[in-house]
């Protein structure tokens, strides 16, 4: 064989994923996926084993609910014939191990600097000095944006080339959010601090890393968890993605003007997240959630509680969507801007909610389920136009599946149940993957332990890794100035890339 | 049009009529009560992922800590949190509680630059710098200028120009990354000025603070003007914080 399958969250030894030759590791892995949109790749990394490194490419089945593992290991001097070369997909995945590792890619379109990390290969390259691609013409001009923008948010460099008021091309430079998170989960030894880093990957998704976090921790113990801990985790990871859509239908209101739509759902983002403090005691439920144990159960009056907050958001949110929703100067602005089609989703790798605006069936929670998605049976939000207006519809949908999924829940609450034991060592030399489907897609976090059980590599993908280029790619031939309203209604993560 | 109005009807009264007197619902982390009961302090020091608690006598440095509760879970009789939810302060030091101390935290006026209160008592623009933050800290200042927190009520105001601002507000434990764009930014805003850390990251670093990624000599050649705590820092301990520096 020259490959292992897996599901989420299983752990096996990492001798079980074969080894094999590179030329092997080319085909097998760009064969998966030609010509099957439902497989696609969940991570891709290296790491070093002397003064070789080993590559560990995961590919996704969709359709199977499995993971395709395989690893190979090659010197860093080899140049090896570039993955992208036949699947555009592997892109971001190859310049990360080239900016780690100095490992060269043929035929690989540009190897530019990823997130310019601290222990990156090649340190004489500085985010300063970032090789932006241009045109030389009279024609045209350039019109450079950040790393600070114009509002409260993270930092990014946005270098756009411009026909006029038209967009030719964008390009996105990020790193400075670069914290080393991934060292960090290395070198912080206690599991309360791993847990607060994994709640810190990006704050805007707490429930999603950290639930990764958490089940990747118990499944390298070989802790399951008790339905109780599943319960309150998919709880909390739908409350956010409420929570965030509803605050994102807000933003996107404000970026077109519409003070009364920016308004009201600016609001009623507030009794969401001031539920997440009545539960755990933080807006934006950090805290939360922890491997092994659940630190704040769900009680019948938190449920009870919750239903009234259900009752009272919905009405207004009702409303308000059928107000903005046959509001001319509202939809104009959103339809047929920022365009992506399902081929470009397709071969950037897109994930979550920017990937189903496009018609791209990809949704862990139906085919890698966890937690309690399993019974919930999940049909996933999919529109076909790739536009703003398909992203706004994609948060409304979402909102009210997302209530519907936890009025569903907790109509049975679980009773709290004692761990059945406590969280054992990790296992040792085992690997492990996790895939969860977080508000803007899925994350998926992998770890490798070594024959201490201490963790030897911690590899985090967020969904804005891949989705920034679905956004450079969307407002293509746009006018610059519904460039805001474009990325709002991404609405990436900094952080979460920069790591 | 009667749609409209039906909408803003139906939306009642959503602004907090009193920041300082508001109740934050639920079980709110804010300023933690440490009693003066005799336990293992060696087992409450090791348990903070943070390292924020001391020994002998326990102290809690709210610079440090993300008030994630897990001392309070485990040793309920020492440590409690309330909801007092105004723990910001112009000095350093402030931020850690002792055992037995149970009085609000307040900004020492002895400690302020003068002009502070002269100038910006009814404006203070600023301009937020968000270095290696990971965006909770973002949305909450974000929050602070929603229909109920409506902090722009009191002349407080996020720009978008350096140039426009009074002062900057950090988030984030300052990436080397951002190291530069952070310096520009400062030295582009005309003097005299306010810096404001917000957050556990940007006070202290957190976890992040020994990471060779972090880079906060920043820090080091600039004076703060306020610390506001918190993982991340609530609305209303940012309203707060402020509003008692400039005076208002």
């Amino acid at each position: 064989m020259n490959y292992i399958t897996l599901l989420n969250n299983q752990t096996i030894g990492i001798a079980a994923i074969p080894e094999i030759p590179y030329d092997t590791f080319f085909e097998i892995n760009t064969g998966f996926i030609t010509h099957h949109p439902e497989r696609h790749c969940v991570n891709y990394f290296g790491y070093k084993i002397g003064d070789a490194i080993k590559l560990i490419c995961c590919i996704a089945d969709d359709n199977a609910h499995q993971i395709y593992v395989s690893a190979c290991v090659v010197k860093r001097e080899t140049p090896l014939l570039a993955l992208t070369s036949k699947l555009l997909c592997f892109e971001k995945f190859e310049r990360e191990i080239h900016e780690n590792f100095g490992v060269n890619f043929i035929h690989h379109p540009w190897l530019k600097p990823l997130r310019y990390a601290f222990n990156r290969f090649d340190t004489s390259q500085t985010i300063a000095n970032y090789p932006f691609y241009s045109i030389k013409s009279e024609e045209l001009h350039e019109v450079g944006v950040g790393p600070i923008h114009a509002g409260v948010i993270e930092p990014g460099h946005f270098r756009f080339i411009c026909n006029g008021e038209q967009i030719l091309h964008l390009e996105i430079q990020l790193g400075y959010q670069h914290r080393g998170m991934e060292q960090l989960f290395l070198d912080k030894k206690e599991l309360l601090q791993r847990a607060t880093l994994a709640e810190n990957i990006a704050g805007d998704t707490v429930a999603g890393h950290a639930t990764a976090f958490a089940s990747l921790w118990e499944s390298l113990c070989h802790f399951h968890p008790t339905r109780d801990l599943d319960f309150a985790r998919t709880v909390a990871q739908e409350l956010e993605r409420i929570a965030i859509h509803t605050g994102d239908l807000s933003a996107l209101c404000a970026d077109i003007a519409y003070q009364l739509g920016a308004s009201v759902f600016g609001r009623l983002r507030t009794p969401i997240v001031n539920f997440m403090q009545e539960w755990g005691g933080n807006r934006l439920s950090k805290g939360l959630i922890r491997p092994g144990y659940n630190p704040f159960p769900f009680t019948p009056a938190l449920a009870a509680r919750l239903l009234a907050v259900f009752d009272a958001f919905e009405p207004d949110f009702n409303e308000m969507c059928k107000q903005m929703f046959k509001l001319p100067s509202a939809t104009s602005r959103f339809e047929r801007t920022g365009v992506v089609s399902y081929d470009d989703v397709l071969s950037i790798n897109a994930v979550g909610m920017a990937a189903r605006s496009s018609g791209l069936h990809r949704d862990i929670r139906l085919s890698h389920p966890y937690c309690l998605y399993p019974e919930l049976k999940h049909e996933p939000v999919i529109k076909r136009h790739g536009d703003v207006y398909s992203r706004v519809q994609v948060r409304k949908e979402e909102i009210k599946q997302s209530i519907e999924y936890v009025r569903k829940l907790i109509a049975t609450l679980p009773h709290p149940q004692p761990s059945p034991s406590p969280l054992q060592q990790p296992q040792t030399d085992v690997f492990t993957i996790t895939l969860v489907e977080a508000w803007r897609g899925e994350i998926c976090h992998c770890a490798i332990t070594d024959a201490h059980g201490e963790l030897l590599i911690y590899k985090i993908k967020d969904p804005s890794f891949h989705n920034w280029m679905v956004l450079a790619m969307a407002v293509r031939n746009n006018e610059i100035s519904d460039f805001p309203v474009s990325n709002k209604s991404f609405n990436l993560s900094y952080a979460g890339h920069d790591l | 049009m009667f749609d409209n109005l039906k909408i803003l009807y139906h939306q009642g009264k959503q602004f907090i009529p009193n920041v300082r007197t508001a109740q934050v619902p639920g079980i709110f982390r804010g300023r933690p009560l440490i009693s003066l009961q005799t336990v293992d302090e060696a087992a409450l020091t090791s348990l903070c992922p943070m390292r924020a608690i001391t020994a002998n006598p326990v102290a809690i440095d709210l610079g440090k800590c993300t008030f994630c509760g897990a001392c309070a879970q485990q040793f309920p009789d020492k440590i409690s949190f309330t909801t007092d939810y105004k723990i910001a302060t112009n000095q350093r030091e402030s931020l850690i509680i002792t055992a037995g101390d149970d009085t609000p935290l307040q900004l020492n006026p002895q400690a302020m630059r003068p002009e502070i209160r002269s100038l910006f008592r009814s404006s203070l623009k600023l301009r937020q710098v968000s270095a290696g933050g990971d965006n909770s800290g973002e949305w909450e200042l974000n929050a602070a200028n929603n229909v109920q927190f409506d902090i722009s009520r009191f002349g407080i105001e996020f720009v978008a120009s350096p140039r426009h601002a009074d002062g900057i507000v950090i988030t984030g434990p300052i990436a080397n990354n951002m190291a530069e764009a952070l310096q520009i930014c400062y030295d582009a805003v005309p003097h005299p000025k306010i810096i404001v850390l917000v957050g556990t990251d940007a006070i202290s670093g957190g976890l992040f603070a020994d990471s060779p990624a972090v880079n906060r000599s920043f820090l080091q050649n600039n004076t703060v003007d306020l610390y506001i705590p918190g993982n991340p820092a609530h609305p209303l301990t940012f309203i707060n914080g402020v509003l008692s520096l400039i005076g208002a």
